[in-house]
């Protein structure tokens, strides 16, 4: 199970760093998202500070929204993913190694770049400590219940609309906790319960997700 | 032994069902009718004009009962949704599509009554409350469902496809519903709470039961005329409809 586990998760980071424009591209869409807020609502860094943790989270959401479609859709394209379905291993161990593969490759550089854009929004040490330890905790959860809408949206027209449509209501308890968090650090508050509950959160969609993720391509492949 | 079994089984079968909804249909018409006389007369005119908020209160006679429909329609299409996936019936499918709209009408009547009673009330149309912003995200979950089914062309994948995400939707309900409330009390914004005084006249609790029970059998009967149609698209190919149809043309 392991076996099949690693096996999965490499030949999908080997596949994404082939493309790495891909990867870049979702990066660029995050910084890109982060930055334009300032331009909306001006430069008072009072006001910028007290929306950063919102405008990072929220950046963060939609950026890994954007690449849902790729977690399946090039399997799907040259005919994998039918043959992973049809393998003896089981399903859900594989799409647990695929959304593995794809935080490594959305979640993580995301939350690795996050902590300078919290610079610009001028977050003290403790706010981009804790930034970046929600992000580490809630980005997955993201890309697993992510996982969900990308397997029921497998090969329709408007594919990537409607995942947006199906996936953001759920990721509102991820949002809720995730910002929350770097809000109560940065107001001196305890964060410890945020990241408890991001944690329970990630336990359990890690454990769901997979199962659900495994029947909807089920579904998609009739 | 047996034929208990066959009885339940009976009516999965849409060549079945189909006319046994058009027989429960008028039924649930007059009830609804019925009922929402009596609700609505109960409320406009019997129940006693509020102390504190005039007679602007009375909005909370249909602004109740659809907010406890809309929550409990999603019940019932999961219901549905589970009862499909596990048994693969084609009329559990058609009845979770057939509730989804109606669910979807109630969340955005109880949103849309919300925001003309809180407008004199509290002065505002829209307030980031618990309830409303969950009653809120409880529409986009609609809205996503339906989205899924109009987006897949074939009817027994879309059906199971709305079925996982109804289940998936029906399991977070709580989750975003708490995770809406601490959020709400964590941020200290809206100063105003919907929780009004607990001593609520006989008469106004009758009335919202009666309007309740009105727009449960009104959504009964939508449902089921919804099924029969979707019944009729969907199996348009087989020989009970087209015995059906050609015995209505004659």
């Amino acid at each position: 199970m392991l076996d099949l586990l690693f096996a999965v998760i490499a030949r999908d980071l080997k596949l994404a760093l082939r493309r790495q424009a891909d990867l870049v591209s979702a990066l660029f869409f995050f910084i890109i998202v982060v930055s334009l807020f300032p331009l909306g609502v001006g430069p008072e860094m009072d006001m910028l500070r007290k929306m950063a943790p919102g405008v990072l989270w929220v950046a963060a959401l939609l950026a890994t929204m954007l690449t849902l479609p790729r977690l399946f859709g090039d399997d799907y394209r040259d005919g994998t993913l039918e043959q992973l379905v049809l393998a003896p291993q089981p399903l859900p161990v594989t799409v647990l190694g695929k959304m593995a593969a794809h935080w490594l490759t959305s979640g993580l550089p995301l939350t690795l770049l996050a902590p300078v854009l919290g610079l610009q929004f001028d977050l003290s040490a403790d706010g981009l400590l804790v930034l970046t330890l929600a992000l580490l905790v809630g980005t997955p959860s993201l890309s697993a219940i992510g996982a969900i809408g990308a397997a029921l949206t497998l090969g329709l027209r408007g594919g990537g609309v409607l995942v947006s449509l199906l996936v953001l209501p759920l990721y509102i308890p991820v949002l809720i906790f995730g910002a929350g968090a770097v809000d109560a650090a940065v107001s001196g508050l305890g964060f410890e319960a945020h990241l408890s509950l991001l944690g329970a959160l990630l336990a359990g969609s890690l454990f769901f997700a997979p199962w659900a993720t495994a029947a909807a391509l089920k579904i998609s492949l009739e | 032994m047996n034929n208990r079994l066959i009885n339940w089984f009976k009516f999965a079968s849409p060549a079945t069902f189909y006319p046994l909804a058009g027989k429960m249909i008028p039924w649930f018409v007059a009830l609804s009718v019925v009922f929402g006389a009596a609700g609505l007369y109960l409320g406009m005119f019997v129940a006693p004009t509020d102390f504190q908020q005039g007679e602007g209160y009375r909005i909370i006679f249909i602004h109740v009962p659809a907010s406890w429909m809309s929550m409990f329609i999603y019940l019932v299409m999961a219901f549905w949704a589970a009862l499909g996936l596990a048994f693969n019936t084609r009329l559990s499918g058609m009845m979770a599509t057939a509730l989804a709209p109606t669910g979807a009408l109630m969340a955005f009547l109880s949103l849309w009554t919300g925001a003309l009673w809180g407008k004199p009330m509290w002065g505002t149309w829209w307030v980031w409350d618990a309830r409303l912003t969950s009653e809120l995200i409880l529409l986009f979950l609609y809205i996503g469902f339906i989205a899924l089914q109009s987006a897949i062309d074939d009817p027994r994948r879309a059906d199971k496809a709305g079925a996982v995400l109804a289940l998936v939707g029906v399991v977070n309900i709580p989750i975003i519903y708490f995770s809406v409330k601490w959020w709400n009390t964590l941020h200290q914004g809206a100063s105003v709470s919907l929780t009004k005084s607990p001593s609520m006249a006989a008469t106004m609790l009758w009335a919202m039961l009666l309007v309740a029970l009105c727009f449960w059998m009104y959504s009964i009967a939508v449902a089921l005329g919804r099924a029969r149609n979707i019944m009729l698209e969907r199996e348009r190919h087989t020989e009970w409809v087209r015995q059906l149809l050609a015995g209505k043309e004659s």
